[in-house]
């Protein structure tokens, strides 16, 4: 079995800040993937990086063993990619199925003077469109706030959209910033479920930073564990949680001098 | 209240909702044919002139209410609009019907030169670059004065389609028919935009350019597409304003102008059809009712009518900050919850449009 996502020795300095440090790791086709590691440790920038928002001073990436380095970011979801950020970036002053079918886009063959004249085939695409979000509004239970804008949606319903509009991609990886952030703990439960489904039903290999080390521990088949930008531990998540340096790295150094004052 | 109870997607994608919506915009446009038998030859071309900035408006409501790239410079598009179709039509013998679209395309052309510089640019930057290509336009006019006889102005030609003789005086009914189909024609195409892949990804643009990336749009593409079509349909209507006011000179389309044209979609309300045409009535009929108010007060109050300088600009002012204080979505954003509470009367809620508060947005990433 060939890697899906290789990450090689990649290495990203803002300034004097190395932010991400000589970090390597394959994710297998078809596992679910976490990283973890406290505040800083370089999760999401190395989530940047793999969308090409970032470029990496030293390093490769590659996807089905092409280097993606040569490819602007916005050629990512072409090739597959789809992901969450971790504030929520959807389009406000849209409605959800708008948003929704944007994450389509990737799947765009009309062009623009077809779409002005709004030709049948243009229509046919529509339609097609149309469907592939109507599976992901069924699969989400987004129902309800299909004509709905975002601006008016609470915290919650907005993270499961942004979810769906990375599925509408149809994406071979998704990367999950986060997907549990500031939610409930049902809300919590339902995104576990989902990632399961994600990995079993749709056959879609999921990368997620989570701090939440029970979805963690839940979902994922695989843990990576970085602090100040460097690899801490690679296992699964039990041996993840265990290991002495990534306990270290959360709650500072096990010194036996430390603990005899204290 | 009606419910819609929606049975295919095509109800979502075809251009009116039911058949109620449709007879309504059906019976507006009837009464936008038959308008000539009603109204004189001056109200007539009072309509022509808003039908006219309702063009140049959904022009620059596709670069700024979809897209969300505020332009200061598209009187600079209207100019280039203006001057390409009279001078094709004066010095090449080009017929109107072709000269118009042609002269649409050279101004779109003008817009994606200007987009592709000014990409990477956001917000008051991107003003600030529009803002200086409308001081230079009137500039170049006078530089390119063997074309443009610059000070001097062109006179617009008569306009003759298929033997028809359509003249601004002469046959006023006739100009306004001309300039009613270009607006519907102008409304579909926008209308087209808005249902298709196209136009979500402008609004992708406008709302978060860091997940428009994600999502597979390619942005200074996108970008340089709108400014295109923006400046497109701006130099469509600037032809038709060539032929409504018969001369132009190099002072015709100022900085002002486009701070007007700015000014008349926010007033309107940002993002939609119907915001341009309200615009469109405020722009270009206020200056009538100003006239009209003063004549009145004045014949009403025994004395000479006086003129106030600066009164028109004074009095748009002050709409425009009313509107930014009470009502940022504009006259459509009014009009739609007005229509709201009717609909759903007794059960509207005052705080019904009130946004949620949007959690944890950070621009680092842009």
């Amino acid at each position: 079995m060939t890697a899906l996502l290789e990450v090689d020795n990649v290495t990203l300095r803002f300034g004097g800040v190395v932010a991400v440090n000589k970090v390597s790791f394959s994710v297998e086709e078809g596992e679910v993937f976490a990283l973890v590691g406290p505040n800083g440790a370089g999760k999401s920038t190395l989530f940047n990086l793999i969308s090409r928002f970032y470029t990496p001073v030293e390093g490769d990436i590659r996807f089905e063993g092409r280097s993606i380095l040569d490819r602007p970011s916005h050629e990512i979801a072409r090739l597959g990619i789809a992901r969450t950020f971790q504030n929520i970036e959807l389009f406000d002053h849209a409605t959800v199925l708008q948003n929704l079918l944007v994450g389509r886009h990737r799947h765009r063959r009309s062009r623009l003077w077809n779409e002005l004249l709004f030709t049948p085939f243009v229509r046919q695409e529509e339609r097609r469109h149309r469907e592939a979000v109507e599976k992901v509004i069924d699969f989400l239970d987004l129902q309800a706030y299909r004509d709905k804008y975002i601006a008016g949606l609470p915290y919650g319903v907005r993270k499961v959209v942004e979810m769906g509009r990375a599925l509408a991609i149809e994406p071979r990886l998704l990367l999950l910033d986060e997907p549990a952030s500031g939610l409930s703990v049902e809300e919590t439960q339902d995104v576990a479920f989902w990632v399961e489904d994600i990995k079993t039903q749709m056959g879609i290999t999921v990368i997620m930073v989570e701090h939440d080390m029970h979805l963690v521990s839940a979902v994922s088949d695989r843990v990576l564990a970085l602090a100040d930008g460097k690899t801490v531990a690679l296992g699964t998540p039990h041996e993840v949680q265990t290991h002495p340096k990534v306990i270290e790295a959360y709650i500072g150094a096990a010194d036996p001098a430390e603990r005899a004052v204290a | 209240m009606r419910t819609l109870f929606k049975t295919s997607y095509d109800a979502d994608i075809n251009l009116f909702r039911d058949g109620r919506h449709a007879m309504w915009y059906g019976l507006l446009l009837a009464i936008a044919i038959v308008l000539p038998f009603v109204l004189g030859d001056f109200e007539l071309g009072e309509v022509a002139h808003v039908l006219i900035w309702a063009i140049a408006g959904m022009g620059l409501m596709i670069l700024v209410g979809q897209t969300g790239q505020p332009s200061l410079g598209h009187a600079s598009f209207l100019a280039v609009g203006c001057y390409a179709n009279v001078i094709l039509q004066n010095d090449y013998g080009v017929p109107f019907i072709l000269s118009l679209p042609i002269a649409g395309l050279i101004a779109g052309l003008a817009g994606v030169a200007i987009a592709l510089p000014t990409s990477r640019l956001h917000g008051i930057y991107l003003g600030i670059a529009t803002l200086a290509v409308s001081v230079l336009t009137g500039d170049l006019i006078v530089i390119a004065e063997p074309v443009t006889k610059g000070v001097f102005g062109l006179y617009a030609p008569q306009i003759t389609i298929f033997g028809i003789t359509i003249d601004r005086y002469g046959n006023p009914d006739r100009f306004y028919w001309l300039i009613l189909a270009v607006t519907v024609i102008v409304v579909l195409l926008y209308k087209n935009l808005l249902r298709s892949p196209l136009g979500r990804s402008f609004a992708a643009v406008r709302d978060s350019e860091v997940s428009a990336r994600a999502m597979g749009v390619n942005i200074p593409r996108t970008k340089a597409v709108s400014f295109g079509l923006s400046a497109g349909i701006t130099g469509i209507a600037g032809a038709l304003m060539g032929h409504y006011t018969g001369i132009f000179n190099n002072e015709t389309f100022n900085l002002i102008m486009s701070i007007q044209l700015l000014l008349m979609i926010v007033i309107g309300g940002l993002g939609s059809i119907h915001g341009a045409f309200f615009g469109a009535i405020v722009v270009a009929l206020l200056p009538q009712a100003i006239v009209f108010v003063r004549d009145t007060v004045s014949a009403v109050a025994g004395t000479s009518s006086v003129a106030i300088p600066g009164m028109e600009t004074a009095i748009f002012g002050i709409i425009l900050v009313v509107f930014i204080l009470f009502e940022p979505m504009g006259i459509y954003g009014r009009w739609v919850k007005i229509r709201t509470w009717f609909e759903l009367f007794p059960f509207a809620r005052r705080d019904m449009f009130r946004r949620q508060r949007s959690y944890l947005k950070t621009e680092r990433m842009r």
